[in-house]
């Protein structure tokens, strides 16, 4: 029965940590004069409709992916808080490159694909490598990154890459030809179709459960992550890993935006969407990097994400989703550790009791002081 | 005649009890004032906890405590040091960053308005300095300063605190035996000024040394309280453990001729020092060499070397005759290096992982606990398996995380990972540190029967028991150097120790 | 101040004059870049001087982004509503109750501290958001993404040095006569001193004495020593009897309010404005600056100035940043040429490779383009942690979890 409990308990801290973020919300939305009743009920049922659903799934591809690209960094030890850089870089990388070439539809999706992971790998093995030479903390050299890649992104658009067909100001690369979309994958009602990426973030996520759980690279990664020294007592090269987790991260971190530029803009703009790295995250926390998990809370950021939209035609700041999220964010934190300090006091009650004691001692003790030796 | 005044510290009935174990089950204990009273036991007898709450850093669950008669019950550590005692704890509680003075004075800073009286501070320290021959300079930082001032710098502080009855944790575990006397005459002069000293040990000949009585603590009670003139160390380890002690047997030896295990000329160089210099020589099959040496005298690099987690600048490594410096860590293990290390939690252990997980590590890349690339979880749970009967690791599972087992269990399963990977050659870094004697002993008679199967072992051990017990040949370490190279059935601690410190001068042995 | 730091950041000063000199790009060193550099200094500093108080007792703080936005949101609506003096005050309330939940999720709860960092980031942007849509829709001069303009505390010019007003008598401009002369060194060292004396916000003058308060603080008082034990052993401290979860909740405290100051200036009086998305890293920034000055005030200060500077170029006078490429060149060959005598060839060979190319870059082109101008502050930070990294010493627990009573 104690292997029960365990997962039950662990499923507790984020759905408490959600309904306490309902709390507190609500009571946000009280104390700026809404009905927070309504405003929850309005949510749900448009969230709810065959639109939305079709539209949340798709939302909640990038935010998967990218919960996937933080949790392989942070099974490592390490915070790729540079997946918002790595994706925005690869996503305009694969967009000009994907306008630039015509070929057939496999081949050219393939290689739009390749060169947004080969552009994340590299945008990200930038901070492993500081890492590993200069002792750089990739907590920080990471958000430096992002707001270069930012920059970088900003000049190649302005320069390089610009679509100069187009006669908006738009500053946005050339339409991707049709032979670099990626299909649509079921149709759930009129205007309500699931595009095809989605297939690939399960994919991702199956590979990422059995690399890091069933390979001896993962066993390796996950070692260095809980106990450097004694993983590189074990044989691991701790610099190598670095990198080369980095590296994987930043691959996977790379294909964040390509459900969207494969299947709905075709193009990389400066209105290509932001914030999916912090957002990823979140996602991880809340799924405690585990591939299920981790699909759980990109759905719940998804249909969080979707179902507030509802609440601008009311006249409520949909903003206060933002809040939730923050709020569900801090609170699972608090509620996994919670959760985990019970769990240990659990098992080390345990062996205390399932334990035999040692064998007490044959021999009688000596007499106390006064006795001949 | 004692009246209760003259009673320093009394302690009845003491109850403790933790998850899954009561480390002390009614202990008794009545120190008198201006004594240096001994409290001897194996690890786990209660010593510890005994004195975490004398010092208000935990709280009995049953019992009475009285401090100079009047009754107490701490709450922290700040009111038993306001009742005037103090600790200096096994592992020292000094802040590298932070000066001689600073940590002195810390949570008692002299000072007037919230700003630090530094002055003052100053000549309080020397004052106490000069009074108790405890020499420190208090504007040093603390990293720069050896062990025996560190330890001066702990004393200093309880003195500062006004500290009458001064509790010592294992004060002798990392000094060499001049160290040790300096200590000794440190404490007779303190118990001349009228402190009364409470001395936790299990090194039983010290503690007749000094001791003017001695308690005896096993699984959690107190067994018998002695004065020195009575017993002899035999008697007093046959107390604490309950049964005949190991006479060390003669035996057969099991030393061949082939060399497992060869450093050449080998030098470590690190920011213009030398870590390791002309450290030259052989560990056959069926052989265990000891290295003796206080810490940080090399040591624990020469086993990094070994691995391959510190690079040589000099010299070659053989492993069964091939060079190894090309190889790094994986590859030496695979070739048949084990490692036990001399701390579990940071080096040989994944606490929160479970119990099969951290049976594969260092061995993660062969059978059976590796397919091809893949993890094969069900061999590396039979292994698990059979490592916890053979080795008698009590645990519910191999599941169980490794955080859950004794300490005790858990070198255990260290002890056991490492000889059953198919080794040929074991660096044992202190391999029954922080572990109780059934544990140790169980873990010796492994050895020995690796041993005699052909295995060659490094052994790195502060325990001299442990290396004169176990070890075929002896060899020294002192400044990164192989000082001595000695015959363990005709050497004696003192003797040993004396080479240890450099002071291998030619007294009686 | 150690002499061989001083020596250093004189022989950098020269160097920048010269170039200056050379290039005729008389902005590198004039009073109001300087000016301009210790406003945008100020919101880093503080930063770096909130993280430091946090990480001296080891926490580490990478929410100070979040509380700063905190700040900045805050500070304008309390200037907005009461005055700017007021807005300062809620603004660092409002970073310090960031703070205190910085602290309940680090030190009572025990979650990973950049973890708590992040989720406190993500919460700051939210509710930051929410209250601008709540609060300045519809209202004249803001909108969902801003606040209405709000005036600023006020500012002195330091009499008969800059110009300032002596008992209503117009002083001279003592300083702002040197510059004008143009001479080698001297009047760039008259611009950098005017800088620090005219045009002198009151609140960046309280951010200049926060950082020797600091130091004494931390160094000379029992609450610091109590607080930097916290950081440095825990569990000694723990077993002298210093609180040290109460010292940590303090430090985290401090750290948010200094955070939320530091927001609290950027709106108030360095834009005058609250404006979505305005901190643009400085709290990160900020960060960067306290490792890049080893955890202590001055140097914390020092690279604030650096990182200040460089963001000030780029806002007044992009033909001086082409300027700078100049310097930087020079500053990596002449690096090189120590690194060469210290032995460090590979270092040295790099370091010169580094030089030449940003040399090359600079006689091959006239102007530097404005995006990468924009990173000039994070390249900078880059750069600035690779070369120090190694040379740093952060509190010895930073970061680590800690539990009264657990076994090291």
């Amino acid at each position: 029965m104690q292997r029960l409990t365990v997962p039950l308990l662990r499923l507790l801290a984020p759905v408490a940590a959600v309904l306490f973020a309902l709390f507190v919300s609500g009571l946000v939305l009280k104390a700026s004069g809404n009905d927070p009743i309504e405003a929850f009920q309005l949510m749900w049922e448009f969230g709810t409709t065959e639109q939305s659903i079709a539209s949340i799934i798709d939302r909640s591809v990038p935010l998967y992916l990218s919960g996937i690209a933080f949790a392989i960094a942070f099974k490592m030890g390490l915070f790729n808080i540079g997946v918002e850089g790595q994706y925005t870089i690869a996503a305009v990388m694969a967009a000009f490159v994907g306008a630039s070439v015509n070929l057939p539809p496999v081949l050219h999706v393939g290689l739009i694909l390749v060169v947004a992971m080969v552009t994340g790998m590299i945008w990200g093995a930038i901070p492993g490598v500081l890492k590993v030479t200069r002792g750089v903390s990739e907590v920080i050299s990471t958000i430096m990154l992002n707001f270069i890649a930012v920059s970088l992104v900003s000049y190649l658009l302005a320069n390089h890459f610009l679509d100069r067909a187009d006669d908006t100001l738009n500053l946005q690369t050339e339409k991707i030809p049709e032979s670099g979309w990626f299909p649509d994958l079921v149709k759930l009602g009129p205007n309500a179709t699931v595009g095809g990426f989605v297939l690939v973030a399960v994919l991702v996520g199956a590979i990422y459960y059995v690399v890091i759980w069933r390979t001896r690279f993962g066993f390796d990664l996950r070692a260095s992550g809980l106990n450097p020294l004694a993983a590189r007592a074990s044989g691991v090269s701790s610099n190598s890993m670095i990198v080369k987790g980095m590296m994987l991260s930043g691959a996977v971190a790379g294909l964040v935006g390509m459900s969207t530029l494969l299947g709905f803009s075709h193009n990389y703009g400066l209105d290509f969407a932001t914030g999916l790295g912090f957002a990823g995250i979140t996602v991880a926390l809340l799924g405690r990097n585990n591939p299920i998990g981790i699909a759980i809370g990109a759905l719940l950021l998804a249909f969080l994400d979707r179902s507030s939209q509802i609440l601008d035609l009311e006249d409520i700041a949909k903003e206060i989703v933002v809040i939730m999220e923050g709020v569900i964010v801090l609170s699972v934190v608090i509620a996994y550790e919670l959760v985990q300090r019970v769990i240990e006091r659990q098992q080390r009650r345990l062996i205390g009791e399932d334990v035999p004691p040692p064998e007490p001692p044959e021999t009688p003790a000596m007499e106390p002081v006064g006795a001949p030796a | 005649m004692d009246t209760d005044q003259a009673k320093a510290v009394e302690l009845e009935g003491i109850v403790k009890r933790f998850p899954g174990v009561v480390a002390n089950d009614g202990v008794d204990l009545v120190v008198q004032r201006g004594e240096i009273h001994a409290l001897v036991g194996e690890n786990g007898a209660g010593k510890s906890t005994l004195m975490k709450i004398l010092y208000g850093m935990q709280s009995p669950d049953e019992g009475t405590m009285s401090v100079n008669g009047k009754p107490v019950a701490f709450r922290s550590p700040k009111e038993a040091i306001a009742a005037g005692i103090g600790m200096v704890h096994q592992h020292f509680m000094l802040a590298d960053q932070l000066t001689v003075l600073e940590n002195i004075v810390l949570g008692s800073e002299p000072s007037t308005l919230g700003r630090i009286d530094f002055k003052e501070a100053k000549d309080r320290i020397r004052s106490l300095s000069a009074a108790y021959g405890l020499d420190v300079d208090p504007n040093e930082m603390v990293e720069t300063l050896g062990v025996g001032e560190r330890q001066r710098v702990e004393i200093i502080k309880v003195l500062y605190r006004g500290a009458r009855i001064l509790i010592l944790d294992e004060p002798t575990a990392v000094l060499v035996p001049q160290e040790i006397q300096e200590l000794f005459a440190n404490l007779r002069e303190l118990k001349a000024q009228g402190e009364t000293i409470i001395f936790i040990s299990h090194k039983l000949d010290e503690v007749l040394t000094i001791a003017d009585a001695i308690t005896v603590l096993r699984g959690g009670r107190t067994v018998a309280t002695v004065a020195p003139q009575d017993v002899t160390a035999r008697q007093l380890a046959e107390l604490m453990v309950g049964s005949e002690l190991p006479v060390p047997e003669t035996r057969e030896s099991t030393v061949t001729t082939h060399v497992q295990l060869e450093l050449s000329d080998v030098a470590v160089e690190r920011d213009h020092r030398f870590l390791l210099e002309d450290i030259d020589f052989k560990v056959h099959r069926g052989e265990i060499v000891g290295i003796a040496g206080v810490e940080g005298n090399g040591q624990s690099e020469l086993v990094d070397v070994i691995l391959g987690m510190e690079p040589v600048t000099r010299g070659a490594i053989r492993l069964d005759g091939e060079d190894v410096a090309d190889l790094g860590t994986r590859k030496r293990r695979e070739a048949g290096v084990g490692y036990i290390a001399e701390d579990r939690h940071r080096r040989a252990m994944l606490m929160s992982s479970p119990l099969w997980e951290n049976v594969m590590l260092g061995h993660q890349t062969r059978p059976p606990f590796a397919r091809g690339p893949w993890i094969d979880r069900r061999g590396a749970k039979r292994r698990t398996q059979e490592i916890m009967a053979s080795y008698d690791v009590r645990a519910p599972g191999v599941d169980v995380a490794g955080y859950a087992l004794s300490g005790g269990n858990q070198q255990k399963l260290v002890v056991g990972r490492e000889l059953t990977a198919g080794a040929q050659v074991l660096l044992a870094n202190h391999p029954t540190r922080g572990v109780d004697v059934g544990a140790q002993a169980a873990v010796w008679d492994h050895l020995r029967d690796a041993r005699g199967a052909g295995l060659a072992v490094l052994l790195v051990s502060a325990d001299l028991e442990e290396l004169i017990g176990l070890s075929d040949r002896l060899l020294v370490m002192l400044r990164g150097r192989i000082v001595a190279e000695l015959d363990p059935t005709d050497v004696t601690p003192e003797r040993l120790g004396s080479y240890m410190t450099g002071a291998h001068g030619d007294e009686a042995a | 101040m150690k002499r061989q730091t001083l020596l250093l950041a004189g022989g950098l000063f020269f160097l920048l004059a010269l170039v200056r000199w050379i290039t005729d790009n008389p902005d590198l060193t004039s009073s109001g870049t300087f000016s301009t550099t210790l406003r945008l200094a100020v919101p880093i500093g503080l930063a770096a001087l909130g993280g430091l108080y946090a990480e001296r007792a080891g926490i580490v703080n990478i929410g100070l982004e979040g509380m700063m936005i905190l700040g900045s949101w805050f500070g304008a609506w309390g200037a907005w509503q009461y005055g700017p003096w007021w807005g300062v005050a809620i603004g660092v309330a409002g970073g310090a109750a960031a703070g205190l939940l910085h602290a309940t999720a680090t030190v009572t709860f025990g979650v990973d501290h950049i973890i708590s960092g992040v989720a406190i980031i993500t919460l700051a942007g939210g509710i930051t958001r929410y209250l601008s849509v709540e609060v300045y829709e519809g209202v004249q001069g803001g909108g969902a993404t801003q606040s209405p303009r709000v005036e600023g505390v006020g500012t002195l010019d330091v009499p008969i040095l800059a110009g300032g007003d002596l008992f209503g008598w117009s002083s001279p401009d003592v300083l702002g006569w040197i510059e004008d002369k143009s001479w080698l060194f001297i009047s760039d060292l008259a611009g950098l001193l005017r800088g620090f004396t005219n045009n002198l916000s009151y609140l960046t003058l309280i951010a200049l004495l926060l950082v020797p308060f600091t130091w004494w603080l931390l160094w000379r008082t029992v609450f610091g020593l109590r607080l930097r034990s916290s950081g440095e052993n825990p569990t000694g401290a723990d077993s002298l009897g210093v609180p040290v979860y109460r010292m940590r909740y303090a430090a985290v405290l401090i750290s948010g309010g200094l955070a939320g100051l530091a927001g609290a200036f950027l709106a108030i009086e360095a834009a005058g404005i609250y404006r979505q998305g305005q901190t643009g890293g400085r709290g990160f920034i900020g960060l960067a600056a306290m490792i890049f000055g080893n955890w202590m005030p001055f140097g914390a200060a020092a690279g604030a100035g650096l990182f200040g500077f460089a963001d000030a170029l780029q806002l007044r006078d992009r033909p001086a940043v082409h300027a700078l490429l100049l310097f930087v060149a020079l500053a990596a060959l002449l690096y090189a040429a120590v690194l060469l005598k210290q032995g460090k060839t590979r270092a040295a060979v790099v370091t010169a490779g580094l030089g030449v190319l940003v040399g090359a870059w600079y006689f091959t082109s006239d102007k530097v383009p404005p995006e990468f101008i924009q990173a000039t502050p994070y390249v900078i930070t880059l750069l600035v942690l690779c070369i120090a990294s190694q040379r740093l010493r952060p509190p010895a627990y930073d970061g680590k979890p800690w539990r009264k009573g657990q076994v090291e």
